[in-house]
């Protein structure tokens, strides 16, 4: 009875501790979320500029012709860039992207084509190397909070193999795989076609203005599609770090909830055994005062 | 007269944005100001140059330190977009003197580092 006793008040004391520390982290993880969101905010104005920039340079110019924006029907290699996230602790967050990006793989291969895993993060980085499955770049240090310098270096390696043909080790086109954030409790993995760019003919009724170019058109794209690929990794890494914030809470607001339930059941098995113990103490001492009584009687 | 609608952004952040008298810049080809009324143009900006700009408000003209990127003028309104932008006020003279003297002595082919090592310089008010 007493071992058990001591057993459940050691349980009650680590599945305390544990509480804690994932409370902690929970409230780490919603001063984040906070942060991570004002970072996607910060960034649209930029984004929604070059957009606009972009639309207006193409729309001038019909025919534009330029590298990024050829379909390369002759490469039959794809990249795809998985976006994880460097920590654990997450919940389904790095599972989901994983799973989905496989699901893209497999269509891309059924479609004829050989996939080309590029990962950002160490939990992505680590289920490659497990499988032993090559990978053509990793990135990591910095799912947290990344900043503009690591989307240009993404970006930049994807457009020189994009660049590049089959032979040289380039790819035909490339896919990411990331987690939009919808809203603190929503986050969705999705699937998008970096490049080729695809131009929409968007039909609004603002005629864009007739700009002039310095120093040529031809300059101004070179310089803005880069960009803007570079622009859409940023804005793809500020969603994934936002919505792995958001996951991390989640998890970790379970696992108090799981916890704390835990403590109950416990709390209550403990006051039994102790009730229990003592209804025993009891009955014995009775029972021997009796017995001591009978003996004494005779 | 009308007034500019000027929008001075990085990747990261938006660094300035307000009513403006005047904007210069600098194209590869040259320096450009910008006044209400200009012609819509789309121009790409030097790298490791500043950019001027005249507050509507009568405040002192300030500088910025702007890295590869480039501005679009329509209809009265101005956006500078950079990969790297920096008000002048912002800029920290010892790292800037600092990242000058690592550029010197980097000794490579490449000038941009050092030219925007010195446009910093210079939106920080120190000729360099």
């Amino acid at each position: 009875m007493a071992a058990q006793l001591r057993q459940l008040r050691q349980q009650i004391k680590s599945v305390k501790s544990t509480a804690k520390i994932t409370r902690a982290q929970e409230m780490i993880a919603t001063s984040r979320i906070v942060k991570a969101q004002q970072a996607v905010t910060a960034s649209k104005p930029y984004a929604d500029q070059i957009t606009q920039a972009l639309t207006a340079l193409v729309s001038h110019h019909v025919g534009i012709d330029h590298p990024l924006l050829q379909e390369q029907p002759t490469d039959r290699r794809s990249a795809v860039l998985v976006i994880t996230s460097d920590r654990g602790f997450c919940g389904a967050y790095n599972a989901n992207v994983i799973r989905e990006s496989e699901a893209l793989m497999r269509r891309l291969r059924d479609a004829g084509r050989e996939p080309i895993p590029y990962v950002i993060g160490n939990k992505g980085i680590t289920w490659y190397r497990f499988r032993g499955r090559e990978v053509a770049e990793t990135w990591h240090g910095f799912s947290d909070r990344p900043d503009f310098a690591n989307a240009e270096r993404i970006g930049q390696r994807l457009t020189e193999d994009f660049l590049k043909t089959d032979a040289e080790g380039g790819v035909g086109e490339i896919h990411v795989v990331y987690t939009e954030f919808v809203s603190m409790l929503t986050q969705a993995v999705q699937v998008k076609r970096l490049l080729p760019l695809e131009i929409e003919e968007a039909e609004s009724g603002k005629v864009p203005p007739a700009y002039e170019f310095e120093p040529s058109a031809s300059a101004a794209l070179d310089l803005l599609l880069p960009n803007y690929v570079e622009s859409r990794i940023f804005h793809m890494l500020l969603q994934s770090a936002a919505s792995f914030q958001a996951s991390v809470r989640r998890a970790m607001k379970s696992a108090t909830d799981n916890a704390n339930e835990l403590l109950g059941v416990y709390t209550r098995q403990m006051n039994q055994a102790r009730q229990a113990a003592i209804t025993q103490e009891i009955s014995e001492i009775v029972g021997g005062a009796d017995a001591l009584a009978e003996s004494g009687g005779e | 007269m009308a007034n500019l609608r000027v929008g001075l952004v990085s990747p990261e952040r938006e660094i300035w944005s307000g009513e403006a008298k005047m904007v210069v810049a600098q194209t590869v080809e040259g320096s450009l100001g910008i006044l209400p009324g200009h012609a819509p143009v789309l121009g790409v900006l030097l790298d490791g140059s500043v950019v001027k700009i005249e507050p509507a408000n009568g405040g002192e003209p300030f500088l910025a330190m702007v890295g590869s990127g480039f501005f679009s003028v329509a209809a009265d309104e101005v956006s500078v977009l950079a990969e790297q932008a920096e008000l002048g006020k912002d800029i920290d003279v010892q790292d800037a003197r600092r990242a000058l003297e690592d550029a010197l002595a980097a000794e490579n082919d490449d000038a941009t580092p050092e030219r925007r090592a010195r446009a910093r310089l210079r939106a920080a008010g120190i000729e360099a």
